[in-house]
C-alpha cells in the first residue's frame, strides 16, 4: 500500500491533466482560495496549469505548494492566509491513495477508462477483475516503482502493459514522489505558517509599518492641478522642429490636513508610539498635521505635550475654531473604559467634566466630517466591549482595526 | 526541456521554493517577480540564474524617473534638432537618432537571455502597465522607423522589487511571484558555506550565533541582512577574530568585534550598546 503524502497529487495530476478530467479538486481549491480573500485571476489558475502540464511541478506535495504559490499569490502579505487555505483544503492528504479510491467518484474513473481505454485494454482490465482489481493493480504498481527506483521520484512507466500509462493520461499525470524526510520536511511548510508576520491583518509592528506607511503616502497624494512640463516641453519642441509646443502634468499636491488625536496613557502607549512614528514619518506628505493627545475619551480639552497635560491644556472648543473643517480628523484609541465615561457627566477618570463626551464627540464630528477611529483592539473584541459599541456608535461605524488593512480602509473613508 | 534546471550554483544557494518558481517561469516563458528584505540576493538572482544556465545577462536598473519607453528605445529629437541647425547629413535618416534600450537589446540577442528588471517599484506607477505588452507578446513597434522589433528568443526576464509601490494587478497575473524570506540558520549556514568554505566551524557557529542576536534586537531601524553578514564575516577573517571573542557569555566583549558592518545606523549601535549595557549590569547583579 502506498502511503507516500504526495500521492493526492498524482490523484490531482490525474484529474487536472487528463484532457477531459473534471479540474473538481483543483477548481475547488481555486475558489476557496478566493472566499479565504486571495484573490487568483482565471489566468493564473491557468498558468498553474499550463506549469503542472509542462511538467514543472517534480515529484511532491511541496513542489505543489510552491508552485500553486508562485502562480496564484501576488503578494507576499497573503501568504499566510494560502498557507491556512491550503493546510484546510489539503488536510489529511497523507493517506490519499486510500482517497484516491474512494473519493474519485467510480463512474467517473469507469467513464474516463471507457474514453481512454481501447477495446482491448478494457478486456484485459476486465479479465484482471473489473474497477477493484484496476486500483488493485494500480496500487501494486505504485508500490513496485517506489521500491524499484529507492525513494526516487519517477514516472510510472507508460509501456503498453501498464494500465495507467494506457490510460491516455499524461504521463506526467500519474507520479509518485519520494517518500524520504524531504518530503516529510516540506510537507509542514505551510503549516509552520511562517508568513504570519506578513499579514495585513495582524497589528502595526515594525515591519508592516513601512506598508501602512505606503498608504498614507497614497493618501496625502491625492489632489491635481496642472502644472507645465518644462522637460517634455523642451522635448515636444524640438520634435516640432522648434515651434513651441507646451506640455502640461498634473501636479503632485500634497493638499491633506490631518488631526490626529491620540489616546494616550496606559495600555495605549505602545500602540501611540506606533501610531505617531508613523504619522510624522509621512509628516512631509500633508500639508498639515497637527497631534493631540486625550485620555480615554474626548472631553472638553486636549493637550499637545503630554509631560505637561495638566499645564498646558487647549480647549477642544480652540481647536475645532483653529483648524476648519477641512481638515481629517483621526482617532487613536482602544475605546476602552467604563461607558459612563462616554455618556455621563462627570465621567471622565481624571477631572469633573461639565459635558458628557458624547457630546464633545458629536461637535467634533460635526466640524469635521471626515473622521476615522483607528482601533488597536481585535475586531473581535469590539462587539464585547460596551464603550466600544458606544463609540462605533457615535462615529457612525467609522471604526477601523489599526491594522495595514484597517488603515487602508480607514482612509478610503477619509476621501 | 532544452532548458536546464536551475538549482542554484556554486555562489547562490537557493531554496526549494525559489527554484521551482524560476524553473516555472524559465519553462512557461513568463517573467518571475522577486520581492523580499534588502540584501537577500534579490538582484543577484539574475547573474546567477545567467551564470547557472549559460545565458548572456542584460540589466536593466530602474530610477524614479525611468521610463518604460527607455527599455524599448530613446528617440534623441534634441540631437536631430542639432544637426539639422549644424546641417549635418545625418539628419535625413532618423533611425540614426533611435538609441536602443535594454529590452531591444534583449530582443535582438542571438541565444535566450536573461533580462534583469532592478527594481521596478522605484519606477512611475504606470511604469510596469506600460511594459504589459512588451512582456506579454515580446515585440514592440518603433514607430519613427516603422520596424516591429520582435524578440528572437523569449528572453528570461526577472523583476525585483523593493516594496516601494504596489504593482497593478494585470502586470502581477502575468508574472510568477517569489518573496525571498530572511534565511533560516541551516540555509545561512550553507550560504556562509559557500561563500567561505575555509571557514572554521566554530567561528561559523559563534559568529551566526551573534548575528541572528543582533538581528533579533526589537526596534532596529535595519536589520543586518544577508550581503552584511557576508561582508562582516570577510573582515573577521581579515582581523583573524578568534571564535572566543564572539562568545555571548564573555561578558567583556558582548558587542561583537566590526559590528559597524552589521549596524548601519547610529541609532541601531546606541539601541544594542544599551542593551548589551543592561545584560551586563543584570548579570553581575
Amino acid at each position: 500500500m502506498c502511503t507516500c503524502s504526495n500521492s493526492w497529487f498524482s490523484w490531482i495530476a490525474v484529474r487536472v491533466l487528463s484532457k477531459s478530467g473534471p479540474l473538481a479538486v483543483l477548481t475547488r481549491f481555486f475558489f476557496m482560495l478566493r472566499e479565504g480573500g486571495i484573490k487568483p485571476s482565471i489566468t493564473e489558475l491557468l498558468t498553474l496549469l499550463e506549469a503542472l502540464k509542462a511538467g514543472v511541478a517534480g515529484t511532491s506535495v511541496d513542489d505543489f505548494y510552491f508552485l500553486s504559490r508562485s502562480c496564484l499569490v501576488k503578494d507576499e502579505t497573503l501568504f499566510d492566509r494560502f498557507d491556512q487555505v491550503f493546510a484546510a483544503h489539503f488536510h489529511g492528504v497523507e493517506d490519499a491513495f486510500r482517497a484516491l479510491v474512494q473519493d474519485v467518484p467510480e463512474d467517473w474513473l469507469r467513464k474516463q477508462a471507457e474514453l481512454l481505454l481501447s477495446e482491448e485494454e478494457r478486456a484485459r482490465i476486465e479479465a484482471l477483475g473489473g474497477f477493484e482489481k484496476l486500483m488493485e493493480a494500480l496500487r501494486d504498481r505504485l508500490d513496485q516503482q517506489q521500491g524499484r527506483h529507492e525513494g526516487g521520484s519517477k514516472w510510472i512507466g507508460t509501456a503498453g502493459t501498464s494500465p495507467f500509462g494506457a490510460y491516455g493520461y499524461n504521463p506526467e499525470g500519474v507520479r509518485i514522489g519520494q517518500q524520504g524526510s524531504r518530503n516529510r520536511r516540506a510537507a509542514k511548510v505551510w503549516d509552520r505558517r511562517e508568513y504570519r508576520n506578513l499579514d495585513d491583518q495582524v497589528e502595526l509592528g515594525t515591519r508592516n509599518i513601512k506598508l501602512a506607511l505606503r498608504k498614507l503616502r497614497k493618501f496625502a497624494r491625492e489632489g491635481a492641478a496642472d502644472l507645465l512640463d518644462l522637460d517634455d516641453t523642451i522635448d515636444k519642441t524640438a520634435r516640432n522642429a522648434g515651434l513651441l509646443d507646451i506640455r502640461m502634468i498634473p501636479e503632485r499636491h500634497n493638499a491633506i490636513k490631518v488631526l490626529l488625536c491620540l489616546d494616550i496613557g496606559g495600555s495605549m502607549d505602545d500602540h501611540v508610539r506606533v501610531c505617531e512614528e508613523m504619522f510624522s514619518a509621512a509628516r512631509s506628505e500633508f500639508k498639515h498635521l497637527e497631534y493631540f493627545y486625550f485620555h480615554n475619551f474626548i472631553y472638553e480639552s486636549m493637550w499637545k505635550d503630554n509631560r505637561r497635560r495638566h499645564a498646558e491644556k487647549i480647549p477642544t472648543s480652540q481647536i475645532t475654531h483653529k483648524y476648519g473643517s477641512d481638515y481629517k480628523l483621526v482617532f487613536v484609541g482602544d475605546a476602552t473604559m467604563s461607558p459612563y465615561e462616554i455618556v455621563y457627566p462627570g465621567g471622565s477618570v481624571e477631572h469633573w467634566n461639565e459635558e458628557a463626551g458624547s457630546v464633545w464627540i458629536r461637535r467634533l464630528l460635526k466640524t469635521y466630517p471626515k473622521a476615522i477611529w483607528l482601533n488597536p483592539e481585535p475586531r473581535q473584541r469590539w462587539d464585547f466591549t460596551p464603550s466600544i459599541k458606544l463609540t462605533r456608535e457615535l462615529m457612525d461605524d467609522r471604526m477601523f482595526p489599526l491594522t495595514v488593512s484597517g488603515l487602508d480602509d480607514g482612509i478610503r473613508r477619509l476621501h | 526541456m532544452a532548458d536546464k534546471k536551475f538549482t542554484g550554483t556554486s555562489t547562490y544557494i537557493a531554496t526549494d521554493d525559489l527554484m521551482m518558481a524560476v524553473n516555472a517561469a524559465v519553462t512557461l516563458q513568463r517573467p518571475i517577480l522577486v520581492k523580499g528584505e534588502p540584501g537577500t540576493g534579490k538582484t543577484q538572482l539574475a547573474v546567477e540564474i545567467a551564470t547557472a544556465l549559460g545565458h548572456p545577462l542584460f540589466e536593466w536598473h530602474i530610477k524614479s524617473t525611468t521610463k518604460a519607453q527607455q527599455g524599448l528605445y530613446d528617440y534623441d529629437a534634441v540631437a536631430r534638432l542639432r544637426d539639422s541647425q549644424l546641417g549635418d547629413d545625418r539628419v535625413h535618416d532618423i533611425s540614426n537618432y533611435i538609441v536602443r534600450g535594454k529590452v531591444w537589446d534583449a530582443f535582438e540577442s542571438a541565444v535566450r537571455p536573461v533580462l534583469l528588471i532592478d527594481e521596478i517599484d522605484k519606477a512611475d506607477i504606470e511604469f510596469p502597465n506600460d511594459l504589459l505588452q512588451e512582456l506579454d507578446r515580446m515585440e514592440f513597434f518603433v514607430y519613427e522607423t516603422k520596424q516591429l522589433v520582435k524578440a528572437r528568443h523569449r528572453p528570461i526576464i526577472i523583476i525585483t522589487s523593493n516594496n516601494e509601490k504596489e504593482l497593478p494587478d494585470a502586470f502581477l497575473r502575468r508574472c510568477f511571484f517569489h518573496y525571498i524570506r530572511f534565511p533560516d540558520k541551516e540555509t545561512m549556514e550553507r550560504i556562509v558555506d559557500v561563500h567561505f568554505p575555509k571557514l572554521k566551524k566554530n567561528l561559523l557557529r559563534e559568529a551566526l550565533e551573534a548575528f541572528y542576536r543582533i538581528r533579533d534586537v526589537p526596534g532596529l531601524k535595519k536589520k543586518p541582512s544577508t550581503s552584511e553578514l557576508l561582508d562582516w564575516i570577510k573582515l573577521l577573517l581579515a582581523e583573524d577574530i578568534s571564535p572566543e571573542a564572539l562568545r555571548s557569555d564573555d561578558s567583556r566583549k558582548a558587542v561583537p568585534p566590526m559590528y559597524g558592518a552589521l549596524l548601519k545606523n547610529e541609532q541601531d549601535v546606541h539601541l544594542f550598546e544599551q542593551l548589551v549595557f543592561l545584560d551586563r549590569r543584570s548579570r553581575t547583579q
